[in-house]
């Protein structure tokens, strides 16, 4: 489709353009041609109505005809015959208009004055249509760059896809290290407690490998990823974990991505949990409302706990991970306020329209 | 400090993980020559304790609840011999590698902790030096880049205050001390100025004189005081001195 005749705003300033340009005819046929004003007008206009439609025919030479790869006499050629051809067809037309306006009052005579004129209309129309094939060529360079553009940005978008994918697949290595020092711990206090831990730690890992690979699952399942994480915690902080959950049961089939919790909850015991002395308790809650689904953490912490050594990239990725998954659709807040610190997300859910585009969109192209 | 022949080796354990402790504490019931006398769960007990107790050898967790291991040391002074605990903390390692600190990382294996704790006993018979940096110039060394202090730990006796970096007034220097300046009262730490300086934030805190680093947020004015020199009038009313230099610095970052 033609770029100007495919939006009505494009084609109305165009024409608008060629408003000075039929001045100018008007002016030439008027002043060197011998016309009156009132003639040159109503000739002037009419015909640069129709050569501005004529001239948006330039575009397909232009196209087929690309600069940067076409040799100087296929260019010259391919436009010079174009100009003549469109002047040619312009001439006609004048003349048929002269004849048509000649019956009238007030234009006696004009088709043998337009007659006197067809070289100067000639050599106007081949400019004209010149004119056009030069706009045309900005047309198409401007063109170019916006797809350059945005090639850049799907890439960067596609760069930011696999960095997150990457970021999601791994595991704390503090978490694995922590863990795997209390296993040996048990090892000889309490042997079958270290053989529980060591199942609860490869289920996790185990679920933690597959899930990466999804776009997406249901609550339920990122659920049981979380118990498999907090199980292992369990046994390193003992009572001062405490875990409360209220969700929702016509939540839990909800779509989310992968491991879009289980950070949050892990943030919520290594900032929260572990630095209170007493321990502290971590509020899980998810319900479905209008066709979104809401989840709320929530869990206590020191104000005055030390600083840490690790910067907070949970909440940052879970966050840029739903901006880049359900732009304008999804949202996330995370704010401390005394001793309790709450992070809230909204997200669509699967019946959702928007959802079911973005799901619709083969994995392999965003990869 | 030293452990005379014959006596044991006067133990404690600090980490907020009771497993993790259980792990040390087996490992060390092989040694006659070690006697556990503490276990603490967080930094704040351990500095009490300590404080209390002068114990010979000290197993510090990093990651703790009240004060990180760090801190710890920071507040304890090099006193007893430390052994550092660790799961993963690249920053923190490095920083024992280059200062030649002694440090254990979880899962802890035998024979690395045997090659430890024998450090330890070299150090405390007097067969190896102290390591030689300061514990404040070991914990910054274990900073992360780019990260600078947001509080700063005091001790007391056997009592630990948090001043966190917002409100701390003015730093004076007083020979090997600083003075802090923080809500009308006035806290000692063993710390060069210098050293102080470099762990500040240096878009919020100005060395306005060879003996003052100050809060910027606090200047309210400053003024010209003789001949040569200034001096800055803080929102609470004190008054520091500053110097050619420190006020060229307060100039470039005022102007700015």
């Amino acid at each position: 489709m033609h770029p100007i005749l495919a939006q009505l705003r494009r084609l109305v300033f165009y024409l608008l353009g060629w408003i000075p340009l039929a001045g100018m005819l008007a002016y030439l046929l008027a002043v060197p041609g011998g016309l009156t004003w009132w003639q040159a007008g109503a000739v002037a206009f009419p015909l640069c109505l129709l050569y501005a439609f004529v001239c948006l025919a330039a575009w397909y030479p232009c196209l087929a005809t690309p600069l940067e790869r076409s040799s100087v006499p296929r260019f010259l050629v391919t436009h010079l015959v174009g100009a003549v051809a469109a002047s040619a067809l312009w001439l006609l037309v004048a003349r048929t208009l002269g004849r048509m306006l000649s019956a009238s009052r007030g234009f006696r005579g004009i088709d043998s004055r337009l007659s006197d004129d067809l070289p100067l209309l000639f050599g106007t129309g081949v400019l004209l249509y010149l004119l056009a094939v030069g706009f045309h060529y900005v047309l198409l360079a401007v063109e170019a760059s916006r797809q350059a553009e945005a090639r850049v940005m799907q890439a960067s978008l596609l760069a930011r896809d696999a960095e997150l994918r990457a970021l999601k697949a791994q595991v704390n290595p503090h978490f694995l290290f922590n863990s795997l020092n209390s296993i040996s711990a048990l090892t000889a206090s309490d042997p079958p407690k270290a053989r529980e831990m060591c199942v609860l730690l490869g289920d996790f890992l185990r679920r933690t490998l597959g899930l990466g690979e999804k776009p997406s699952i249901p609550l339920a399942e990122e659920m049981s990823l979380v118990h498999a994480f907090l199980a292992v915690e369990k046994i390193r902080y003992g009572d001062r974990l405490r875990m409360e959950e209220a969700i929702d049961p016509a939540a839990l089939d909800a779509e989310v991505p992968p491991l879009l919790l289980q950070p949050l909850v892990e943030n919520a015991v290594v900032h929260g949990v572990a630095n209170l002395v007493e321990g502290g308790w971590i509020r899980l809650g998810a319900q479905r409302r209008n066709g979104l689904l809401e989840i709320a953490i929530e869990n206590q912490f020191d104000p005055e706990a030390p600083p840490r050594r690790r910067s907070g990239v949970g909440l940052v990725n879970v966050r840029q991970r739903l901006e880049a998954r359900y732009p304008g659709h999804a949202s996330f807040l995370a704010a401390a306020s005394g001793d309790r610190f709450r992070v809230a997300l909204t997200l669509p859910v699967e019946s959702d329209p928007v959802r079911a585009v973005v799901r619709n969109i083969p994995q392999e192209k965003i990869l | 400090m030293t452990v005379p022949e014959g006596r044991r080796i006067r133990t404690i354990l600090v980490d907020d993980e009771d497993l993790a402790r259980q792990v040390l504490r087996e490992f060390l019931s092989a040694h006659p020559e070690i006697e556990l006398v503490g276990e603490c769960a967080n930094g704040f007990e351990a500095v009490k304790f300590v404080a209390e107790r002068k114990p010979d050898l000290v197993f510090l967790d990093i990651q703790m609840p009240k004060l990180d291991g760090f801190e710890v040391l920071e507040l304890i002074g090099t006193g007893p011999a430390v052994i550092f605990v660790t799961a993963y903390d690249t920053f923190a390692i490095r920083a024992f590698e280059v200062h030649a600190v002694d440090y254990l990382l979880k899962p802890i294996g035998t024979s690395r902790f045997e090659a430890a704790l024998e450090r330890a006993k070299e150090r405390l018979s007097g067969k190896l030096p102290p390591p030689p940096l300061p514990a404040i110039e070991l914990a910054a060394a274990a900073r992360p880049p780019q990260q600078y202090l947001d509080r700063i730990p005091v001790r007391d006796g056997a009592s630990v205050f948090i001043i966190p970096v917002a409100k701390l007034d003015y730093a004076e220097a007083q020979d090997d001390y600083v003075a802090l300046a923080s809500q009308g009262k006035k806290h000692l730490k063993q710390q060069t100025i210098s050293s102080l300086e470099a762990s500040l934030d240096p878009s919020r805190f100005l060395r306005i004189h060879r003996s003052y680093v100050v809060n910027l947020e606090r200047v309210s004015k400053i003024e010209p005081y003789g001949k040569d020199s200034h001096v800055a009038i803080l929102s609470t009313g004190a008054q520091l001195p500053v110097s050619r230099a420190g006020h060229a610095r307060l100039r470039a970052f005022l102007d700015r």
